[in-house]
């Protein structure tokens, strides 16, 4: 059997397949078109005619895209929906989305924050107020509204109220009405993982059109017997139903699975990867072969959430970047770039703006276009110009390390062409054959997760009883989510002890992920 | 007078958070509570001190608890109408104005949505110019003041008001309250007249931590220097160290999060080493084996590329930080003060030494 993997990124759509042994037996890229599923097709009909392989054949497909990003960035295809939040007497004082742009904003047809909730400790803050709860899913039927956000403070400690209200919400909205509960989504934090599970309530149809899509057009190539998945942010995969239910989660998952992908190309499980695109550079940490993840608040098109996102930092140098001398000498290189219109501007292709492009040309890194063109160029300016892309690329990975040792560096992206083969910081660089193509390649090899987090206190529950009793939750989690029980590994295990709790009160978060069956 | 909207609301948190040296809680959830009241209500009034007639009654707004309970049960907002008519019923008269005690990412904000939903004024003074972890660590105990008559009210509807003999009951008390309560509660303590706020409080802070946070926001416009050197010098402060974090040591006791964090040098500093240590707030910073700054001089962990404060609470593993130490409001040196807050009073077996005298000269040579 093989897998079939694909990311759809603002220029290209790559597709790739790989075999039962995990060896890339073909890889595509085409041009992302606007409506995203003809681009798709393109791709997965001329990987599929590269390999020649038969199309039954293929038994998992997986999908990373940036749908989702686009659409809360952009405001675009975003349904109207109810917001309720359970808490009331607390929770009062800041009314949901109180800090949203208003351009966003108005995606709420309909808000309320109703009585219930729980104390740290699972006591309940106030009774779930029924009536209202009734109420106000009355008054978005009547609107027809089809998606609600519901949220409950502590949640979770204990997620009956936000169940209750959801039950309510099925019973009177319709059973096909989309349920989002912030205790499915979100970890500690109201506000932020009330503003995720707005974000998803907002994004189910967005979702609906690009798992149908993305089902269709494998349908239509004759991939019959592949099961579907999406990439999520943290490098896991989620089914399609669950992709349905949860579409926030594939936020952010480019960075993810290119660095994944990178990864598995080096066959390396800790390095920092530079993934160089036409205009930006990412850089990224691979982590145990997972991506670090980022330690601060991410905020998607202006909206505070608190997900689980790679800790990836962007710079301005990529195969575009416009190089320029300054009246001092100085040569500089970005950040602006000449984008997809490469081909076209560049010295190498018969354009007259010098790129990063060129000067790796100029200097004998690599050979692209007509190589006569940038003859011209002094060897000097040339020198200096990759001196400024050696520097901006050093100082990052600097940023990066966790430790002064050295790391190994791994390049990837269709630009990594304008990057030397030595790094200061670097104990080895490696630049794997087709890391044009890592997205694709670590959409396709993603595992499956299962995340759990809890309050503990450690006197009534020892600390050693109280992780193992964690983590099997974390490993069902995993099972639950498609993962087979002999390959699930605990990867990410965190206890962090809580102020002004009684007793020895501690926040334990775990994660585990395994293969896909 | 002038007037605190939802733009003054930003940089006010981002300078206190500043401010908190390491403490005071996460400015996020402040600042909503802060600006959520102030949507909805209107702008706050800010007065000077010197505004505040000498024998109104003005009283300071806090929370007590935990900010990660604060995180998510936030404030229900009638707290602060419960707060008013609990003081001003006890003292026979009607509050003129709140306050903030300290300077934090959540404490500066609650005064605000306090004096935003009562329509009262907020009076740019508060009891730290900083923040501290104990409840007794204000300038106004150096002149003899007194946190009782305390009262808590939490988003139920449920208060109280006690005085207690020592200040030891009165934290006591006042956890018991608070976990009974669902571990975060409202506040108002240290309810003083205009003289005595206008001898013992430190003035002008709310003002200072608008005018950092718009500085920092901006740090990176500076034309003629560095971001880190136009850091510094808005600040004010003393560059001490720059380093990653190799290592965060953490411990619970009391109900006090102590640490350690250990830095491994960077630019400037490679191949040193420093840690700095805390208790909830940043007690001490040492390179090299040599003390830089201690308690009460502000010890402020900052990001190396955005500047924005780090508190203790979210110091990880390969983060990358600027040491910065800014110096005290001066009434925290005289004896009364250090005996409060010197480094003694927190098991650290040195004397004070101001920060400028320590890093005369540069926080590198010896």
């Amino acid at each position: 059997m093989y897998k079939l993997g694909i990311d759809v990124g603002g220029t290209n759509t790559d597709a790739v397949l790989i075999d039962d042994k995990l060896n890339v037996v073909a890889s595509v890229k085409r041009h992302t078109t606007q409506d995203v599923y003809d681009g798709i097709l393109t791709a997965v009909r001329a990987v599929l005619e590269e390999s020649g392989i038969d199309r039954a054949q293929i038994g998992q497909a997986m999908l990373g895209t940036t749908q989702c990003t686009n659409a809360i960035v952009e405001r675009k295809h975003l349904a109207p929906i109810g917001i309720l939040r359970i808490g009331a007497p607390a929770t009062l004082g800041i009314f949901p989305m109180v800090d949203w742009a208003e351009d966003i904003k108005a995606i709420a047809v309909e808000t309320a924050i109703i009585g219930g909730g729980f104390e740290y400790d699972g006591k309940e803050l106030a009774s779930f107020d029924e009536a209202a709860a009734r109420a106000f899913f009355e008054r978005l039927k009547a609107k027809g509204i089809r998606s609600v956000a519901i949220s409950c403070v502590f949640s979770t400690v204990r997620d009956d109220h936000e169940r209750r209200a959801a039950a309510l919400c099925r019973e009177i909205m319709g059973e096909e009405v989309h349920v989002s509960i912030s205790s499915e989504i979100g970890s500690m934090g109201l506000i932020e993982r009330e503003n995720a599970t707005i974000l998803n309530a907002a994004l189910y149809q967005v979702a609906e059109t690009f798992t149908d899509g993305f089902a269709r057009s494998l349908q239509d190539e004759g991939v019959v017997n592949a099961d579907i998945y999406l990439s999520q942010n943290d490098g896991t995969l989620m089914t399609m139903e669950y992709a349905r239910r949860y579409p926030i989660l594939t936020v952010a998952c480019g960075p993810t699975n290119s660095i994944r992908g990178a990864s598995y190309l080096s066959q390396l499980q800790n390095a920092i990867v530079i993934d160089v695109g036409g205009t930006t550079t990412d850089l990224g940490v691979i982590q145990n072969g997972f991506p670090r993840e980022s330690s601060v608040a991410v905020t998607i098109g202006g909206v505070r959430t608190n997900f689980r996102m790679p800790d990836v930092i962007s710079i301005g140098l990529g195969g575009g970047s416009i190089v320029r001398e300054l009246p001092d000498g100085t040569v500089t290189v970005g950040p602006d770039s000449v984008g997809y219109e490469i081909t076209k501007k560049a010295l190498v292709f018969g354009g007259s703006v010098c790129t990063a492009t060129d000067i790796a040309v100029r200097l004998g890194m690599t050979q692209l276009g007509d190589g006569s063109r940038v003859a011209h160029l002094s060897e000097e300016f040339a020198k200096k110009a990759m001196e400024a892309i050696t520097e901006l690329v050093e100082d990052s990975v600097d940023a990066m390390k966790v430790s002064s040792e050295d790391v190994d560096i791994i390049l990837v992206g269709g630009g990594s062409i304008v990057l030397p083969e030595s790094l200061e910081g670097a104990a080895a660089v490696i630049k794997p054959a087709i890391g044009g193509v890592a997205n694709a390649i670590g959409s396709a090899i993603s595992k499956v997760s299962g995340n759990y987090e809890k309050l503990v206190d450690y006197l009534v529950t020892p600390r050693g009883q109280a992780l193992e009793e964690a983590k099997a939750e974390a490993i069902e989690m995993a099972v639950g989510a498609g993962a087979i029980r002999e390959t699930v590994e605990i990867i990410d295990m965190e206890d962090v002890p809580l102020q002004y709790y009684p007793g020895n009160t501690n926040r334990v978060k775990i994660k585990a992920a395994g293969d896909l069956a | 007078m002038r007037k605190i909207g939802v733009s003054e609301i930003e940089d006010i948190a981002l300078g206190a958070a500043l401010l908190g040296a390491g403490g005071g809680g996460d400015p996020y959830v402040g600042k909503l509570v802060a600006i959520g009241a102030v949507k909805e209500c209107g702008p706050v009034t800010l007065l000077d001190p010197e505004e505040i007639p000498d024998d109104a009654l003005v009283v300071p707004i806090a929370m007590m608890g935990a900010p990660t309970i604060l995180a998510e049960k936030a404030i229900g907002g009638t707290e602060y109408q419960t707060l008013y008519d609990t003081v001003s019923a006890f003292y026979g008269k009607p509050i003129f104005a709140f306050m903030p005690i300290e300077a934090g990412g959540v404490n500066s904000m609650l005064p605000i949505a306090a004096a935003a939903r009562l329509g009262l004024p907020l009076v740019d003074c508060d009891g730290m110019g900083r923040a501290f972890p104990e409840l007794q660590m204000v300038t106004f105990t150096i002149g003899g003041g007194s946190a009782t008559p305390m009262a808590l009210v939490d988003e139920k509807g449920n208060s109280s008001i006690f005085r207690t003999i020592t200040n030891k009951w009165t934290e006591e008390l006042a956890r018991a309250v608070t976990m009974a309560c669902g571990g975060s509660v409202s506040v108002s303590l240290y309810a003083m007249e205009g003289k005595f706020m206008k001898e013992y409080g430190v003035k002008g802070i709310v003002t200072r931590s608008q005018t950092l946070g718009s500085a920092i926001r901006r740090v990176k416009e500076a034309v003629d220097c560095s971001p880190e050197e136009q850091f510094l010098r808005i600040t004010e402060g003393v560059r001490l160290f720059k380093g990653k974090i190799c290592d965060v040591l953490r411990e619970v006791r009391g109900g006090f999060n102590f640490g350690k964090v250990l830095l491994e040098g960077i630019a400037g500093d490679k191949g040193r080493q420093a840690y700095v240590e805390f208790q909830n707030e940043n007690l001490t910073a040492v390179a090299d084996g040599r003390i830089l700054a201690t308690t009460p001089d502000l010890i402020c962990l900052v990001d190396t590329e955005t500047f924005q404060p780090v508190p203790t609470d979210a110091l990880k593993y390969g983060k990358r930080v600027l040491v910065v130490g800014l110096p005290c409001f001066p009434l925290w040196r005289t004896p009364e003060g250090l005996a409060l807050v010197g480094p003694r009073y927190f098991g650290i077996d040195t004397d004070y030494i101001p920060l400028e005298e320590r890093c005369k000269g540069g926080a590198d040579h010896v």
